[in-house]
């Protein structure tokens, strides 16, 4: 090939980069409930189950008290402003209650006390964001699946719902408040803990105040905060939480 | 000049491997940044320094009067990169929307591409290595002694952009490929793995293996320049070489070589 029309080709190659890359508004077009979305969402099907098959129950790692360097940084609602929460919050938790419903044979509605006099667990674990970042904390509470087993879970127990006290969205039809779920195989993970306690402390609002789920080998935002029901149920009736409904993987294991 | 022969080159696996794997990188990478812009900040360690500092590199934005700067912090170093990096089109995000996928902040949307290019790379990458160590396609890209010797000539040849075209890949490209194939393209899917939560269950060993998450997703990064680099010299190297015999062979497998044949190469 002559060298001049080399030179113009590497010319035009480089020149042509930008221009190439600046067209991925091409790929804006993905509309949440589209072919494309599906094709690409089944791979959330396979990275589930590869996750399933390669961690089956092992333990999240555990940190030591010198990995806590900071404050556990909060996200998402960090003060809820819904009345009942603060008449709730004003009176020291006295009032709130964890109602256990669904597919179970024994329906619960437990006092902070009520939680706190189970046996409980501690554990020093990583908080990973799906934003990318990671927070080391310490996490007392009791384990969803103590409570659970009092509550006795029916035979068709499959998913566990968490639902929340703060509204996270204000829409024309109202406010929505967070919920998450899932599955029984998380939901008795010996780390599954409802935390009421953090870094040696009760729980501040900012992090979930009273009562905030811990699911140590999953994102954030499958731990719900400021719980107040449990509901235990057959099939999941939605996405399976508010992020969910927004595009993110209901397994929030990557 | 006389043309030398055509050679069958490239096997259909080969092929058919690079165009899966260029078409998931080219996804990977702008979903990558995609995701990355969501928290535009590197660190080293376990977890990521609110209250102290173990960041390497942040992509932020500082108002300015009436408008937004883009500050890059490197290891302490500020610099103002305005336009591309921190802020861009008067709006603070980490990499420009041009750069990403979709071009305005979805992190979901972003998400979901980047883990089915990352399951369609890991897979055809298996693939390529098992049907490789048995057709010996892996003994072709590792550099054998004699090819270690004509390393300075070949070096040299490069530089002055005279391109031997023979029946094999020549120690430069076979170190590249190999370094790509070997090396980076296994980093990222381990590092990548890594940033897992329930991998780390699996495999915790893995995370003292690099010193922790937040220093795994350094990495992460780091090897997406390395490979963005690889691919600006991939596309310079072709179109100095000729780039419709090197598409031919990468498209049809075959390849036009030098009249004198491939004594350098062999």
């Amino acid at each position: 090939m002559p060298a001049d029309l080399s030179r113009r080709l590497v010319l035009t190659g480089l020149l042509a980069t930008p221009a190439l890359l600046s067209g991925c508004k091409v790929f804006d077009r993905l509309p949440p409930d589209g072919a494309t979305r599906n094709l690409f969402e089944g791979a959330n099907e396979l990275t589930h189950a590869t996750q399933k098959l390669v961690a089956r129950d092992a333990l999240a790692p555990e940190f030591t008290r010198a990995d806590i360097r900071q404050g556990m940084r909060p996200n998402g609602v960090t003060n809820p402003a819904d009345a009942d929460y603060r008449a709730l919050a004003a009176n020291a938790w006295a009032d709130w209650r964890l109602t256990v419903t669904g597919a179970v044979e024994k329906p619960l509605s437990l006092s902070l006390p009520d939680l706190m006099a189970m046996p409980s667990r501690t554990q020093i674990t990583r908080h990973d964001c799906v934003e990318g970042w990671s927070c080391i904390a310490e996490w007392t509470g009791v384990q969803l699946s103590r409570v659970l087993a009092e509550a006795k879970l029916r035979p068709e127990a499959r998913y566990v719902y968490f639902r929340s006290m703060d509204t996270i969205e204000r829409g024309l039809s109202g406010g929505i408040k967070y919920w998450e779920s899932h599955d029984l195989r998380d939901a008795l993970h010996p780390q599954t803990i409802l935390a009421y306690g953090m870094n040696g402390g009760p729980l501040p609002v900012r992090n979930g105040a009273p009562l905030r789920l811990r699911v140590e080998r999953q994102l954030g935002y499958k731990m719900a905060k400021y719980l107040a029901g449990i509901e235990v149920v057959p099939a999941l009736a939605d996405k399976g939480g508010y992020w969910e409904e927004r595009g993110y993987d209901w397994y929030g294991g990557i | 000049m006389a043309k030398g022969p055509l050679v069958y080159r490239q096997r259909i696996m080969t092929r058919l491997t690079h165009w899966v794997w260029a078409v998931s990188l080219f996804f990977l990478l702008l979903t990558g940044l995609q995701i990355f812009n969501a928290h535009p900040a590197l660190y080293l360690g376990r977890q990521s320094g609110f209250e102290f500092d173990n960041a390497v590199l942040v992509l932020g934005a500082r108002q300015d009067g009436d408008s937004l700067r883009g500050v890059t912090t490197v290891l302490g170093h500020e610099f103002d990169t305005t336009g591309l990096l921190g802020a861009s089109g008067g709006e603070a995000h980490g990499f420009p929307g041009w750069a990403t996928i979709p071009s305005y902040h979805d992190l979901a949307t972003g998400r979901v591409i980047h883990f089915f290019f990352a399951w369609t790379l890991s897979l055809t990458l298996l693939a390529w290595f098992v049907s490789s160590l048995l057709n010996g396609h892996i003994r072709e890209l590792i550099p054998t002694p004699s090819d270690l010797r004509a390393l300075p000539g070949d070096v040299l040849n490069h530089a002055r952009l005279r391109f031997h075209h023979g029946h094999r890949y020549n120690v430069l490209q076979k170190l590249a490929y190999a370094g790509v194939l070997f090396v980076l393209l296994p980093l990222m899917i381990l590092t990548g793995l890594s940033m897992s939560p329930s991998f780390n269950a699996a495999a915790p060993w893995l995370l003292d293996v690099w010193g922790g998450r937040q220093t795994a997703r350094t990495i992460h990064f780091a090897v997406m320049a390395l490979l963005v680099l690889f691919f600006l010299v991939h596309v310079l190297m072709i179109l100095l070489a000729g780039p419709l015999n090197e598409l031919r062979s990468i498209l049809t497998g075959w390849y036009r070589i030098d009249p004198e044949g491939d004594s350098h190469a062999r």
